[in-house]
């Protein structure tokens, strides 16, 4: 299990990333913390002629509170955001998403962006942006745009960005003190991909019934998915039994019928769903400040 | 588009590379395709890193990259560069005395093959590093990232506690 051969290029400046990557646009691949990448090349399932290596950009190397979201450039590690103050103080949620990712040695090296590029079903940073209604900066030398979670994600390790074009940047939108969140997922073992996982963030109204919900999941469809009829059982309710028992009947309903591997049926993964459902919508509840 | 050619830094496929291993500074040329773990094992013969899966799960391959602990089958030597690498080999004393955490394996039976453990112990290194005085669970947690399919664990866990022990008075004395 050896890479096959290919060009490489580490660059100190984006406008040389992006030109490098404008040149050979359909046979480029942005290397980062590799960790999802190089295992791909050493099974060589990916083989580009050119690589090019943007971790000497120091550009792109910031964590920074901007207007109502975290912005995370495309060289932070995972670990560097795990210990971040700033994150562990404005967004607790991500902090406790990130502990969920591999192993210590992999969040390491592996970045929060490339981890969104990579795009895995499995993975928890998409479908913790998808609950968040996040976006993501996509940058080439024609210019740049943002793009929503929702719109970026098309499908399975697929997204909206085109060839020549790299992701920059990825926003967590911050949540407020009084919302409650919880994340939850079901892996056979410490660190492995998870069978299915859920994000969610719950606000309550005034008189303490349940006044907003954002509910995403990975593990369950080929990109991750929100749950808007979840999210509409539970709205307006006290997340009594009824209504949790509702949301996860809801939530059973949004697993792919092709979701069926060897790790686990389809009917499985619908159990599975249901139960990480309630149990998500219940911590959530609780951590939510009345 | 002159300009632009002249600006842009050139792709290759080979480059000179400069890394500190085990406190010796090695300048070498090396493909861009070769792993850090083959680098330390086939250029520098460094072979107490271990290779076992060769894509990021069982840990063997475990080394201490300016002091944090991660794969190397999972980065490129040329990406090493400038960097500070400890492997299993930097760990013991010159004189061949064995490393606190070694010690501590061999006394609870830490190993049976041994395929592991050199990755174990670089796992172990930063995390003592980190957390001087772990709980079993925080032990279990951190060591969840080295496959072992001998011990079982439990005398694993027991020689890090014993480690972090034997660290934590080695720290006092020096204060």
């Amino acid at each position: 299990m050896k890479p096959p051969r290919f060009h490489y290029c580490a660059p100190h400046m984006l406008d040389e990333a992006l030109a490098l990557l404008d040149q050979n646009s359909e046979d480029t691949k942005v290397l980062a913390g590799g960790q999802s990448f190089v295992p791909l090349l050493n099974m060589r399932l990916a083989s580009p002629t050119y690589v090019v290596d943007i971790n000497h950009i120091a550009e792109l190397h910031y964590i920074e509170q901007e207007d109502g979201y975290l912005a995370i450039g495309a060289t932070v590690r995972q670990r560097q955001v795990e210990r971040s103050l700033l994150v562990q103080e404005k967004h607790p949620l991500l902090v406790e998403v990130i502990k969920h990712i591999g192993h210590m040695q992999i969040r390491n090296r592996g970045t929060v962006v490339g981890s969104v590029a990579h795009a895995d079903p499995a993975a928890e940073l998409p479908a913790l942006l998808t609950c968040l209604n996040g976006e993501v900066l996509v940058q080439s030398i024609h210019g740049e745009r943002v793009i929503k979670a929702e719109e970026f994600f098309t499908g399975y390790l697929s997204t909206a960005l085109e060839p020549g074009e790299m992701l920059t940047e990825v926003r967590f939108p911050l949540i407020s003190p009084k919302t409650g969140w919880a994340f939850l997922e079901f892996a056979r073992r410490s660190g492995d991909y998870a069978l299915v996982g859920a994000a969610a963030v719950l606000n309550p109204a005034a008189d303490d019934l349940c006044n907003s919900a954002h509910i995403a999941y990975l593990g369950i469809a080929g990109a991750p998915i929100r749950g808007y009829d979840v999210e509409a059982a539970i709205v307006g309710s006290a997340l009594d039994e009824t209504a949790l028992d509702a949301a996860a009947e809801a939530s059973r309903m949004l697993v792919s019928d092709d979701m069926e591997d060897v790790h686990a049926s389809v009917e499985y993964r619908r159990v599975l769903t249901a139960e990480l459902t309630k149990r998500v919508l219940r911590t959530a509840w609780e951590r939510q400040s009345h | 588009m002159q300009d632009q050619e002249e600006i842009t830094p050139l792709f290759t496929e080979e480059c000179d590379i400069a890394m500190t291993v085990n406190g010796h500074r090695y300048k070498q040329k090396v493909s861009v395709r070769m792993l850090l773990s083959d680098f330390l094992r086939h250029e520098l013969h460094h072979t107490g890193t271990h290779v076992g899966c060769e894509h990021g799960v069982c840990g063997c391959c475990t080394v201490l990259l300016n002091g944090e602990a991660v794969r190397s089958c999972l980065m490129f030597a040329v990406q090493a560069n400038g960097m500070v690498v400890t492997t299993i080999e930097g760990m013991a004393g010159t004189n061949s005395d064995l490393h606190p955490i070694q010690q501590a394996f061999q006394e609870k039976h830490g190993l049976q093959c041994g395929f592991c453990t050199p990755g174990i112990i670089m796992t172990v290194h930063a995390m003592l590093h980190e957390n001087p005085n772990p709980s079993d669970e925080e032990i279990r947690q951190e060591l969840s990232g080295n496959i072992c399919r001998c011990t079982g664990y439990q005398n694993i866990v027991e020689a890090v506690k014993l480690a972090a022990e034997r660290l934590r008075e080695q720290q006092m004395e020096v204060l």
